[in-house]
């Protein structure tokens, strides 16, 4: 430092004597924070951070599809005289044309000879080959042995007897099929697994930014700038200009997979690689209709991580390490889980109390009203549900600013010996405690 | 709040105009007593030390100051406003635990500070950069490149970028190596010349006794003084300092008990009655005096004394020492 502070430090633009207005203040602190987290390696992990889960989703799929593939479906092992034999599986045949899987796999074990018998049960107890039960007697008495589980067989397997014993019509009216996109059925189907979607969606990206918004003021504490900010802007304006901040980012994050999805639909050819999946026009129409649906799907994000970040923060305020911060989230992030499997519980709850407590209780609503989105067309509530947040969100502001405030500016280490009554009585100044 | 303060509280007994006036602040943390009915009255364009033992309530004084911390009794004035946050435009803070962003540059560093006192930020930038190019630092390095010294001026000079009225540094020469240790106290000198009141907690006291005009002793959270430095140091007796050629004889009798030696050297307080009994009385004994000098305390002995008194009061009264 020059004995002179050295510079242009006259002639500039007259400043006003009081302090900075709130809202400036936040965006002093959003427009620094923003800056930094766009341009830091959290943001590109912050971009990646879907992929991880569709990965694994994806792998976990097609482990389990080819699990599924590689495993033979049970038989029915038949032993019967040579003849019903033939007639059985002849019937079974024709069945499973009409049928399909309803019908069992046939196996033969043994054509009988007349007088003839057979062990079903030493058979079944060998646990010989794939199979579920025998199938013994004659087609006008079959009889089958088989554990509880497949005791279902008895109908089909009555069917195929049946026709064997040409009981049962050999001759079936061609039925003309015509194929449409959806129906009543389909569409609460596909409307309950949208909103389902919504939920999964909306809770990832919340967790993740809370995390991060968490992570950015444990390092401000690190760093120990917060006594600057402290010093000179409102607490409010630190936390709304961290919480704006990371909204920020997170709907640049939002633009930017959307740009990139929209990217992907555009290539030629797309459609025919993913056999149709990406066919917008398949999608069912939530009940609010798209533009509306991912309109209140930004607006319940925001509410959502507006409110988990408040408390975030203001548990973040009353740790001083990393370490402590991770412990004393964790009840938060426990109950947050909670909360979401509890609103994704009442998506199958419409109208039900279930339903009616998650979008009552702050945390859940934004959850329980996106769920709601997709399967109702009722706007109205929408706006009830976001004013209603909207006021949570100003209070768990509020409340986590006073606790940072008085927890953050004492002086001295954070965390220490509490004092029980008694020795506080006994020692009344204790210069000591609080650095100076 | 307890004693509050009127406007005529912006003047003091002398008719100076005061940055800052507080009267009995009190500030208790989970039911200790951190800060027990603190009175200060710092005059504008004044260099004001704060001095404490560590522990004695200096930072959590500050803070309060800066409306950082709310007090539990008590009232001040910053710059003639009972909150000191309607004021915070006009203040530069530099708090003891030093802190900036790692991956901003110094440039940006010091333009975010004056952006939060109200400075544009394009201003800030322009004017940042010329603070660092004058005190030969690189405007465009991160500051997680910068060495510690370095960091630390570039927050002091963050401090200063939006040109406050009122300057509160805390603990600001700890950590600066001797030669920056030079420059900081010519810059606040600099301030002062310009009229910026300056405030500064230190427990090293020749800074203090350098540059202060008035100080504030504070320990286990009270001021038992406040005033100028001469009038801190004349609360302490003059030391005589004495050299004789005879190691002992009847003119030993005439040194006070309390006087202590290395070798012939004697050190003592002068004595009520004077110098000139002392000198006859040494004379008459045969000492054989070699030299002899009365030196003035300086403000390192009236601040022990002060602050050793109050914290014993402190103990007697059953409280915890300071640390």
């Amino acid at each position: 430092m020059s004995s002179q502070p050295k510079g242009t430090l006259a002639g500039g633009p007259p400043m006003s004597a009081e302090r900075l207005p709130l809202l400036k203040a936040a965006w002093v602190i959003a427009r620094r924070d923003f800056s930094a987290i766009l341009f830091s390696r959290a943001f590109i992990f912050f971009l990646l951070g879907p992929l991880f889960p569709l990965a694994v989703g994806a792998l976990a799929g097609g482990i389990g599809q080819r699990v599924e593939s590689s495993t033979v479906a049970p038989q029915v092992g038949v032993a019967m005289l040579s003849g019903d034999v033939d007639r059985m599986l002849a019937a079974r045949s024709l069945l499973a044309g009409q049928l399909g899987p309803a019908v069992p796999e046939m196996v033969v074990l043994e054509r009988l000879g007349p007088d003839e018998s057979f062990d079903a049960r030493g058979v079944l107890e060998r646990r010989e080959g794939n199979l579920g039960g025998v199938l013994t007697g004659t087609p006008a008495a079959p009889v089958l042995t088989a554990t509880a589980e497949r005791q279902w067989w008895t109908g089909p397997i009555a069917l195929i007897a049946a026709t064997a014993e040409r009981s049962a019509p050999s001759a079936y009216p061609e039925v003309r099929s015509e194929t449409v996109a959806t129906s009543g059925a389909s569409d609460t189907r596909a409307r309950m697994r949208t909103a389902q979607a919504g939920q999964v969606i909306l809770f990832l990206l919340t967790m993740l930014l809370a995390g991060m918004v968490l992570s950015n003021l444990v390092e401000e504490k690190a760093n120990k700038i917060i006594e600057i900010l402290a010093a000179a802007i409102p607490m409010d304006a630190v936390f709304l200009g961290k919480l704006f901040a990371m909204l920020g980012v997170s709907l640049v994050g939002i633009a930017v997979w959307t740009a990139a999805i929209g990217g992907l639909l555009g290539l030629p050819g797309i459609e025919n690689l993913f056999g149709g999946a990406l066919d917008l026009g398949n999608l069912p129409e939530p009940g609010v209709g798209w533009p509306l649906f991912l309109s209140l799907g930004v607006a319940y994000f925001a509410m959502a991580y507006l409110l988990l970040g408040a408390v975030f923060l203001a548990v973040g305020s009353l740790a001083s390490t990393v370490r402590e911060v991770q412990t004393l989230s964790m009840p938060v992030t426990m109950l947050q889980v909670f909360l979401f499997l509890f609103a994704t519980l009442a998506v199958s709850d419409r109208g039900g109390w279930m339903e009616w407590t998650a979008i009552a209780f702050p945390f859940s609503s934004p959850f329980a009203m996106l769920a709601r989105a997709a399967q109702d067309e009722a706007i109205w509530p929408h706006a009830l549900a976001l004013g209603w947040q909207v006021l949570w969100v100003a209070l768990s502001i509020r409340l986590g600013a006073a606790l940072f405030r008085k927890r953050v500016m004492k002086s001295g280490p954070q965390g220490g010996k509490r004092r029980r009554p008694w020795q506080r009585a006994a020692a009344p100044v204790a210069a000591g405690a609080p650095r100076a | 709040m307890g004693r509050g303060l009127g406007e005529a509280a912006v003047v003091d007994n002398l008719g100076s105009r005061l940055a800052i006036e507080a009267r009995g602040l009190v500030k208790r943390f989970d039911g200790t007593l951190a800060v027990d009915g603190v009175d200060l009255s710092v005059p504008e364009g004044a260099i004001y030390g704060v001095l404490g033992p560590n522990g004695a309530g200096k930072t959590t004084t500050l803070r309060m100051l800066l409306g950082i911390i709310e007090p539990d009794s008590g009232a001040r004035r910053v710059l003639g406003h009972a909150n000191p946050r309607d004021i915070a435009r006009q203040i530069g803070y530099l708090p003891e635990e030093r802190g900036l962003y790692p991956s901003m540059k110094a440039c940006e560093a010091i333009a975010f500070m004056g952006a939060l006192r109200g400075l544009p930020l394009a201003e800030g930038r322009k004017r940042g950069r010329a603070l660092l190019e004058a005190n030969g630092l690189p405007p465009d390095r991160q500051i997680r490149q910068l060495s510690k010294g370095m960091a630390q001026q570039v927050q002091l000079l963050g401090t200063l970028v939006h040109e406050p009225r009122l300057v509160i540094l805390d603990e600001p020469f700890s950590g600066l190596d001797a030669l920056n240790q030079g420059k900081l106290e010519r810059l606040i000198r600099s301030l002062a010349g310009k009229g910026t009141t300056v405030i500064f907690s230190t427990h090293v006291i020749a800074h203090a006794e350098r540059l202060c005009d008035s100080v504030a002793i504070i320990a286990a959270g009270k001021v038992p003084y406040a005033g100028s430095v001469d009038a801190a140091r004349d609360r302490i007796p003059a030391q005589v300092r004495l050299e004789t050629r005879n190691p002992d004889g009847p003119w030993r009798a005439a040194l006070p008990a309390s006087a202590r030696h290395e070798g012939a050297i004697w050190s003592f307080p002068l004595p009520d009655s004077g110098i000139e009994p002392l000198l006859r009385a040494l004379i008459e004994g045969d000492a054989g005096i070699l030299s002899l000098s009365i030196e003035r305390a300086g403000l390192h002995d009236a601040f022990v004394a002060i602050a050793g008194a109050a914290a014993a009061k402190a103990l007697e009264a059953g409280e915890e020492p300071a640390q």
